[in-house]
């Protein structure tokens, strides 16, 4: 590491937060957090909330990770994340229902499906591990924004063909119903999640072709 | 990487277990009390909202003191049973008893010079518990209103048993039919019911196990109530 002192956003951190958003999303190109995409995403407000948790977590527990990095046994280091991740969790978790019942009535067990996210381990055990708390910080927001970006779009799209709604309000006109248009109830299983995931993935190789695997 | 002696990762995983063990502790008393008066403070909100009565979380209590006039516990036979507050029962220990053994919470309440009867209900939803009120009209067949709650349905569908959609399409619904038979209100696939009919609602399209356990739900519950109804409508 250098000694020289960086500023708080050169290019490099810079990159930490937008690399997630396209080149190494989480989702679609790393392919992290796939079941949590799925449970969540019917409605955009749970995914949106959802969203929110987990960048807390994951920008906290990457923090603390990264201070403590040089004094982790590597032979115990993925158990010491778990038990950051879960303190966290349980910790946002207490807090919700101390202070926002009713929002952590909505979440209900999502909060707690936060620890089973594998893109919090991945990040852990891949970055903060062994960089600085800073970098650490923004790494945990770049991919907790990555993944919440692609979390919204499925939401949107499950809920406007399955619901007919859009954050809870009705989009698509009564009118359109009397022509004998229905919501497609497909939409709302988790399967459509995983095509409408693929569908993300296919168009985003198709404009990035340096994505493709050559083999 | 450095190596590291197994004393040392001994000694760094025990301090961490228990840095981590302390802090949640410390955590959960410190919070308890806040999450317990929200606790209250969401079944009494529930218990109105089973009235059609709008609440928030600031004026649940002087709403509640207002229109509750009464509460109490009653045996399966209709005999009241002194000296046990109705908001300490736990609905889901006493369904696992036996009928005759069961405490049974009921509150009324007072709207426009009417009475209404409040029953809580327990049941099994898809991933875990539902539960809810339903309020009688004084005809004690009648629903006068319907809330339910879960704890981790399916968004956007089994949850949605939290809707208004699904909760006021019990309103005017009778639970005994006309020769005073206790029928229930039976939650039926979504779409199939006939809206003509007082004694079944729609169930929610692909909630289908969540709708299954609200309907088993009210007849569980509602028929520990049955000889109290008649005995009182008498």
């Amino acid at each position: 590491m250098s000694s020289e002192k960086e500023p708080l956003f050169s290019s490099k951190n810079i990159k930490l937060i937008t690399e997630p958003l396209g080149s190494s999303n989480p989702i679609t190109v790393q392919v992290l957090g796939i079941c949590s995409a799925l449970a969540v995403t019917v409605k955009m407000k749970p995914a949106f909330v959802m969203a929110i948790s987990v960048m807390v977590v994951l920008a906290v527990s990457n923090v603390v990770i990264s201070l403590i990095r040089n004094y982790i046994p590597p032979r115990i280091r993925i158990i010491v994340q778990l038990v950051v991740i879960a303190a966290m969790v349980i910790l946002v978790d207490q807090i919700l229902k101390a202070f926002v019942y009713d929002i952590s009535k909505q979440l209900s067990v999502f909060v707690g499906l936060i620890i089973t996210n594998c893109i919090l381990m991945g990040r852990l055990e891949a970055f903060a591990m062994g960089n600085k708390p800073w970098p650490s910080f923004l790494d945990g927001l770049g991919n907790a924004a990555g993944y919440s970006i692609i979390l919204l779009i499925v939401s949107f799209f499950r809920e406007l063909l399955g619901s007919g709604t859009i954050w809870g309000f009705k989009v698509i006109p009564e009118s359109v119903y009397d022509f004998g248009y229905q919501n497609n109830g497909l939409m709302i299983l988790p399967p459509m999640a995983l095509i409408v995931v693929g569908i993300i993935i296919w168009i985003q190789r198709a404009r990035n072709k340096k994505l493709i695997e050559t083999k | 990487m450095k190596s590291f002696s197994n004393t040392y990762i001994f000694l760094f995983s025990s301090g961490l277990v228990i840095f981590v063990a302390a802090l949640l502790s410390i955590a959960a008393i410190i919070l308890q009390p806040f999450q317990k008066k929200n606790v209250e403070i969401n079944n009494k909100q529930n218990i109105l909202t089973s009235v059609n009565i709008e609440t928030t979380t600031k004026n649940a209590e002087e709403l509640f003191s207002k229109y509750i006039i009464e509460s109490y516990v009653i045996s399966s036979t209709g005999i009241k049973k002194e000296g046990i507050d109705a908001f300490t029962i736990d609905m889901k220990k006493e369904l696992a008893k036996p009928i005759e053994e069961r405490s049974l919470p009921i509150f009324i309440s007072s709207i426009d010079n009417e009475t209404q009867y409040i029953i809580p209900v327990y049941g099994k939803g898809l991933w875990g518990p539902i539960w809810g009120y339903v309020s009688l009209n004084n005809d004690l067949s009648t629903i006068y209103g319907a809330n339910f709650a879960h704890k981790g349905e399916t968004p956007g569908l089994g949850a949605e048993i939290d809707k208004k959609e699904f909760q006021s399409q019990f309103i005017g619904k009778q639970i005994f039919n006309e020769s005073g038979l206790f029928v229930s209100v039976s939650v039926l696939k979504g779409g199939t019911a006939n809206p003509k009919s007082k004694y079944e609602v729609d169930g929610i399209s692909g909630g289908t196990i969540t709708s299954k356990g609200v309907d088993q739900m009210l007849k569980d519950c509602l028929s520990s109530y049955e000889t109290y109804f008649k005995n009182l409508n008498k």
